[in-house]
């Protein structure tokens, strides 16, 4: 029984004269993975920072459900961060870690939202905030063993290998306890054993309850691993289906290889 | 091992600098006898210091090179700390120090003179000053020009208050933190959108506002001839002689230095310490992260400010005269130094770094002529050497038992 948990209508971007987003309309439902693909400015880049708040979009609707939950949320000019409370969070393709803090620190950020202690919490630090604090640890080393990093908790985030600092940013995506994901690029610059790991802990990410939206260009990947594909060129969807039927879609082929004439 | 064709790099920077400093160091005009003297021994001097100074530096960075090449050839072998740095995170020797200088600064006013013991209070109020910016520069990363702002608000409320209501220090010490923390979210709110330069720039323009609204506005705060014959700190209504109101506001600051110290050093490892930091490396990703940034920036804004008015009241009672001469760009730029000097992020390096800023100064009266260009001198070397400051941050080491679940 799966239900729509972000629905997308008629989204629209424009950046001056040009449209990044032309009319888009989509959805993800709870518990499955949708692979956004498509050309490079094609827009899926845009469209993950209209969805997420980064940016306002010109026009259109974005609404999040909570699965389960009653009614949605309409997350249009929302902020950032209460788009991340709501249960959305997401990575970034060049990597935007916190560098100077450590692996550990940069996962408990994203415990940020869910903890409550504030200025005179930290100053006398009493039985509540301890607690709080001891679990926002705990829960972000569970998270750190999730995806392999256990061993460099204490490692400032700007050591780490490439392939570990993405693995870093899903943790610390986590650790707001979406329930949707969205993961841009996600393999790039991986070599294949780093990105066989990265199938593996996706569909665990996945089979523990949390929907998965990623943009990707390692075709493999995708075919592998999404339930359902969602093809963009120039800010528009041009298909949508199965990996089978994407990959025999003509528009598909057109937009990847241009025409034949 | 150096080459020679560094050594003729270094005599061509000596011919260089002899070139520059040509019209200043030889050529002595005396007015009154109309002639030019001609001071050749200075060119050899500026020669020789130059050249000697450029090997050194030379030498110094090929060292440091050769250093980093090995470190990234050996990338296991684990990163070597300080010695700083090793012995604050080893609390076996922490406590120790930490209770021998206090030890010492209570025994302090008894070794010293009175003048001393003045020194050391305002020593303090820089140190507690590099704390509070420590704060907003250091921890939440938002470059803060017009901190001296804060100081004045906190001067001028005790002022004024004891002025026209005789209100004593006391009373004033929370309304003028809290005062100025009020206006630290005013300045906060305009400047949420800016970071780096220009946050800089407007930081600035807000210190000179301040500034200029105290010097012009008469009515209000008396103008340039600022206001005199303000009381200095009770003590339970006791007359206290002018020494012992010195030793006593000395004892308030080492207080005050403590309760900042502690109160800083949990904030820093706190969620919000750790939201500053975190917006401090990476604005969107923090807010990505669900990190509010307009509330994280302007808590950050108003607790930097606090203290800054705290000690503006302490100044105001200290010196019981204040004018708005006491509050120019300078004085952000030297409690700015003291952060970047000892270290951002750092409450050791701060301390430290408001000690050398100024304790050195005071007790090198002697060459008080070249204090700028030391101080130019300093900075620049600093910035090139260890731009980290002095003793630089350590992030928190969490330990944890070995998992038997094992990794994958």
């Amino acid at each position: 029984m799966s239900e729509i948990i972000l629905q997308v209508s008629d989204l629209t971007m424009n950046f001056g004269g040009i449209k990044a987003l032309d009319t888009l309309d989509f959805e993800v439902c709870s518990g499955e993975i949708v692979a956004l693909i498509g050309p490079n400015g094609a827009g899926k880049t845009t469209f993950f920072n209209c969805v997420t708040g980064i940016y306002t979009p010109s026009s259109g609707d974005v609404y999040l459900h909570k699965p389960g939950g009653e009614g949605r949320t309409r997350l249009n000019g929302m902020k950032p961060n209460h788009v991340a409370e709501k249960g959305m969070a997401r990575t970034f393709q060049n990597i935007r870690l916190f560098p100077k803090m450590t692996v550990l620190e940069n996962v408990m950020i994203g415990r940020h939202c869910r903890s409550k202690s504030f200025i005179l919490g930290a100053i006398f630090r009493d039985k509540k905030t301890r607690a709080e604090e001891r679990s926002i640890v705990d829960y972000s080393y569970a998270l750190l063993e999730k995806v392999g990093l256990a061993s460099q908790v204490n490692e400032l985030a700007a050591n780490l290998s490439y392939g570990a600092q993405r693995r870093l940013e899903i943790a610390r995506a986590l650790a707001t306890e979406p329930f949707l994901l969205l993961l841009d690029e996600p393999a790039a610059g991986m070599n294949p054993q780093e990105t066989a790991k990265l199938v593996k802990l996706i569909r665990r990410i996945c089979d523990e309850g949390h929907a998965v939206l990623l943009i990707e260009h390692d075709m493999k990947l995708v075919m592998t691993l999404s339930d359902r594909i969602v093809v963009m060129d120039y800010g528009r969807k041009i298909a949508e289906g199965t990996p089978a039927e994407v990959r025999t879609n003509p528009e598909v082929i057109k937009a990847y290889l241009g025409e034949d004439d | 091992m150096f080459p020679l064709k560094e050594f003729k790099k270094s005599l061509l920077v000596a011919l260089w600098f002899v070139a520059l400093t040509f019209p200043l160091m030889v050529i002595q005009v005396d007015p009154i006898e109309r002639i030019v003297n001609w001071r050749w021994n200075n060119m050899f001097f500026v020669a020789i210091g130059s050249f000697v100074l450029s090997v050194v530096g030379k030498a110094f960075f090929a060292r440091k090179e050769q250093q980093l090449s090995k470190k990234r050839t050996a990338q296991n072998e684990e990163v070597q700390d300080t010695i700083f740095q090793r012995v604050l995170r080893e609390p076996r020797y922490l406590w120790p120090i930490s209770l021998a200088c206090l030890a010492f600064a209570i025994a302090f006013p008894f070794l010293f003179s009175t003048y001393q013991t003045n020194v050391m209070t305002t020593a303090l109020m820089y140190v507690v000053l590099g704390l509070g910016l420590n704060i907003v520069v250091g921890l939440a990363g938002l470059l803060d020009l017009g901190y001296v702002a804060f100081y004045a608000v906190g001067a001028y409320s005790y002022a004024l208050l004891n002025h026209h209501f005789d209100l004593g220090f006391w009373t004033v010490l929370p309304v003028g933190g809290i005062l100025a923390a009020f206006f630290g979210i005013i300045l906060g709110f305009p400047v949420l959108r800016l970071r780096g330069d220009y946050l800089a720039i407007v930081t600035l323009g807000f210190g000179e506002i301040i500034r200029l609204v105290l010097e012009n506005w008469n009515e209000f705060s008396m103008g340039p001839s600022g206001i005199a014959n303000i009381d200095r700190p009770g003590l339970f209504g006791l007359d206290l002689s002018l020494n012992m109101s010195i030793l006593y506001l000395y004892y308030l600051m080492i207080f005050f230095l403590i309760i900042t110290i502690f109160v800083v050093n949990r904030l820093q490892d706190s969620r919000l310490g750790r939201a500053w930091v975190a917006l401090r490396e990476d604005e969107i990703a923090c807010q990505a992260m669900g990190i509010d940034k307009t509330k994280t920036k302007l808590v950050a804004f108003s607790l930097g400010a606090f203290w800054a008015g705290i000690i503006g009241v302490v100044f105001a009672a200290k010196t019981t005269f204040v004018n708005p001469a006491s509050f120019t760009f300078l004085e952000s730029a030297i409690i700015l130094s003291i952060v970047v000097l000892g270290g951002m992020g750092s409450i050791v390096g701060v301390i430290c770094g408001a000690f050398i800023l100024i304790l050195l100064p005071e007790y090198l009266r002697a060459l008080s002529e070249f204090r700028m260009l030391a101080f130019g001198g300093i900075l620049v070397l600093m910035m090139v050497f260890r731009p980290e400051g002095l003793i630089s941050n350590v992030r928190r080491v969490y330990q944890f038992k070995k998992n038997d679940r094992g990794e994958k």
